[in-house]
């Protein structure tokens, strides 16, 4: 790839990708940011006015937005803890000698093949449904009240089935990690008289560092934009208890049809994404750097 | 302090026995080194004593207590991997303090002893860098470093030099012998490349297959082989082998002579052949020669023996210096080759003489 000669070629086989990805990525982005400058209610046809930042005002101002950000955090870091520790656990589980291991494996991995909204109505009504759910039934079995577990505590609800769907990929990531640890490295420990505490805290534990900021990069583009989830189980509520950025979004233009707010959120939204990025980038790049 | 005793110890993985019955006995201060060519169980072996692995029967005993049950941390043995096992994500200083902190010394102790270890291996400029900023054999020195730190009965090698190049090698051979000599500590020490075992060891211990086939001093392997295994094995360029009616005339079944061992002649002697190749290394010149009716042998002459490719040349086995084994490989007593026509036949050939 040295001459002149190809490299241009190389350019030109590669502008086709390139040139449908940008109108891909810019035609909606600048669409996007052209409607949250105008007054653009599918309840007022014909009423479509430049208004400047007004849009922004009030999405910033209203009370919903911070109740939003806060459950996005929440959403995002719990599950993130929980697929990180758990992961770490099974994938730890997974790494020992057992009958039938290439079995459970697989197993292991299904959840993550299961669509969003499937998997967040099977949890609702087959397990967290206080009349018929398998979770009430074990209540009742132990005579204890049954919980209705997306009105009384929805948010922990939803990051529960949230954290199982991405428990496998946590799994799979940090499962390979370990795998590639070498041996040698923990029977060196294990001569140095370093139990097994000690050689997960010492040599394991940092040996899946790099996996683990994988891990949290990956899953964090992907939690901050949660939403079949939350729409077929709670539809944001009670309230606003379950309504994140994405969600709410989505109320402020299609529930409310002010296509002009929504999008003053949906840049608002990308704009959060990107400070996240790059702290999480600054943090990978420090982590990979070993 | 570090006398390790193997007695009956077995190893086998499912049906496949790797360790037939085995005994030794390994006294303190000692340098062993295994050796054997690679899957002879000789690593196993390492790892049993190390307690890595457990034996399926038998017992291992240091410094007089039974070791078997005992986990591998608590055996007081140290050991230096192949790959040097060392820990990427710590500096040279926590890697050797690794074993110190894991058995709870003051952070005192610590720092004196990990300077002190230091200090012995030429490491301390390096102590604040990671692994990956170390070239192999001061990699190598750190591994041997976590070694020391912990003063351990004995300490276990295994393979420690096959990642370094030639010239390493030699360097970090010499200074595991001067370690050592310094240490007296009891030394166990596995490898397949013979000249290891020959320049290191104290007492090598070949084995093939699992079996130990001869426990000796380095001379004592090389001039008085047991069998025909530890022959072919010990020694560099190997033995010549000779099987057939030339064998037969000196009453055994085969007839080994090492190279260094075949005189060779321009005008006569035992074995007549055609040299198809000589290699001139400046200090020695290896001939290899296509003898009639006996086969290919090997032959160490001087720096500048002039035979080349095609040239007729006569080998004579040094008096004294031939061993004969017994069909089953078996080493037959007396070298039995003193035949007085052959002796007298070789008298007047001294190779360089006859320049």
């Amino acid at each position: 790839m040295a001459t002149a000669h190809s490299r241009a070629a190389a350019r030109l086989t590669m502008a086709p990708a390139v040139v449908l990805l940008l109108g891909w990525m810019l035609i909606p982005l600048s669409m996007t940011l052209y409607f949250s400058f105008q007054r653009y209610n599918l309840l007022m046809p014909g009423d479509e006015a430049w208004i400047g930042f007004l849009n922004y005002e009030y999405f910033l101002t209203d009370p919903a937005f911070f109740a939003a950000l806060w459950n996005t955090l929440l959403l995002v870091g719990g599950v993130l803890v929980i697929t990180i520790a758990g992961g770490t656990a099974l994938a730890l589980l997974l790494d020992q000698p057992f009958w039938g291991r290439g079995v459970v494996r697989l197993l292991v991995i299904a959840p993550f093949f299961v669509m969003p909204t499937v998997s967040a109505l099977v949890w609702k009504n087959m397990f967290m449904n206080p009349v018929n759910g398998l979770f009430a039934s074990l209540a009742k079995g132990l005579g204890l009240p049954p919980v209705d577990f997306l009105a009384q505590i929805p948010l922990a609800s939803i990051i529960v089935i949230v954290a199982w769907q991405w428990l496998p990929f946590a799994t799979l990531i940090l499962l390979t990690a370990l795998q590639s640890l070498d041996s040698e490295r923990l029977e060196a420990a294990e001569m140095d008289g370093a139990g097994p505490l000690d050689r997960f805290i010492h040599i394991i534990l940092p040996h899946l560092a790099r996996a683990m900021t994988v891990v949290t990069l990956i899953q964090t583009i992907f939690l901050l934009s949660v939403f079949a989830e939350i729409l077929v189980t709670t539809n944001g509520g009670p309230g606003t208890a379950t309504t994140n950025i994405t969600f709410l979004v989505y109320a402020q233009s299609l529930l409310q049809f002010d296509v002009g707010g929504g999008s003053a959120g949906g840049i608002v939204a990308v704009i959060l994404a990107n400070l996240v990025a790059i702290f999480l980038m600054r943090m990978i790049g420090r982590n990979l750097d070993i | 302090m570090g006398e390790i005793v193997l007695k009956g110890v077995t190893k086998s993985f499912g049906a496949v026995s790797v360790i037939p019955p085995l005994d030794l006995t390994i006294a303190n201060g000692e340098f062993v080194v295994f050796v054997g060519p690679s899957g002879c169980g000789k690593s196993t072996l390492l790892r049993l004593i190390a307690g890595l692995e457990d034996v399926s029967s038998g017992v291992i005993e240091i410094d007089g207590k039974d070791a078997t049950a005992i986990p591998p941390a608590h055996r007081g043995l140290a050991m230096v991997f192949q790959s040097y096992a060392l820990y990427p994500h710590m500096t040279v200083r926590n890697n050797i303090a690794f074993p110190l902190k894991m058995a709870r010394l003051d952070k005192a102790t610590i720092d004196r002893k990990v300077e002190a270890a230091a200090g012995v291996l030429n490491l301390t400029p390096y102590l604040d860098r990671r692994p990956g900023q170390l070239s192999g054999g001061q990699r190598q020195r750190v591994a041997i470093g976590r070694a020391i730190v912990r003063e351990p009965a004995a300490f276990l090698f295994d393979e420690p030099l096959s990642n370094l190049d030639a010239a390493l090698r030699v360097n970090m051979r010499i200074e595991i012998s001067e370690l050592h000599s310094s240490l007296a500590t009891t030394m166990i020490y596995v490898t397949h490349d013979q000249v290891e075992a020959m320049t290191m060891a104290d007492k090598i211990v070949v084995l093939n297959a699992g079996r130990i086939e001869q426990v000796g001093s380095p001379l004592e392997l090389y001039s008085r082989p047991r069998n025909r295994f530890v022959a072919g094995f010990i020694g560099s360029p190997r033995m010549n082998f000779i099987d057939g009616t030339a064998a037969g005339e000196d009453g055994a079944a085969t007839i080994g002579v090492r190279p260094e061992h075949l005189a060779l002649s321009t005008t006569g002697g035992r074995w007549c052949g055609t040299v198809t190749v000589s290699e001139h290394l400046g200090s020695d010149t290896f001939v290899y020669v296509q003898a009639d009716g006996v086969g290919t042998l090997v032959a160490r002459a001087g720096g500048e023996f002039p035979v080349h490719h095609g040239d007729r040349v006569w080998l004579t086995p040094q008096p004294g210096k031939l061993h004969r084994f017994d069909a089953e490989g078996m080493a037959i007593a007396g070298t039995g080759q003193d035949r007085a026509g052959a002796a007298a036949a070789v008298g007047a050939s001294n190779p360089r003489g006859s320049e």
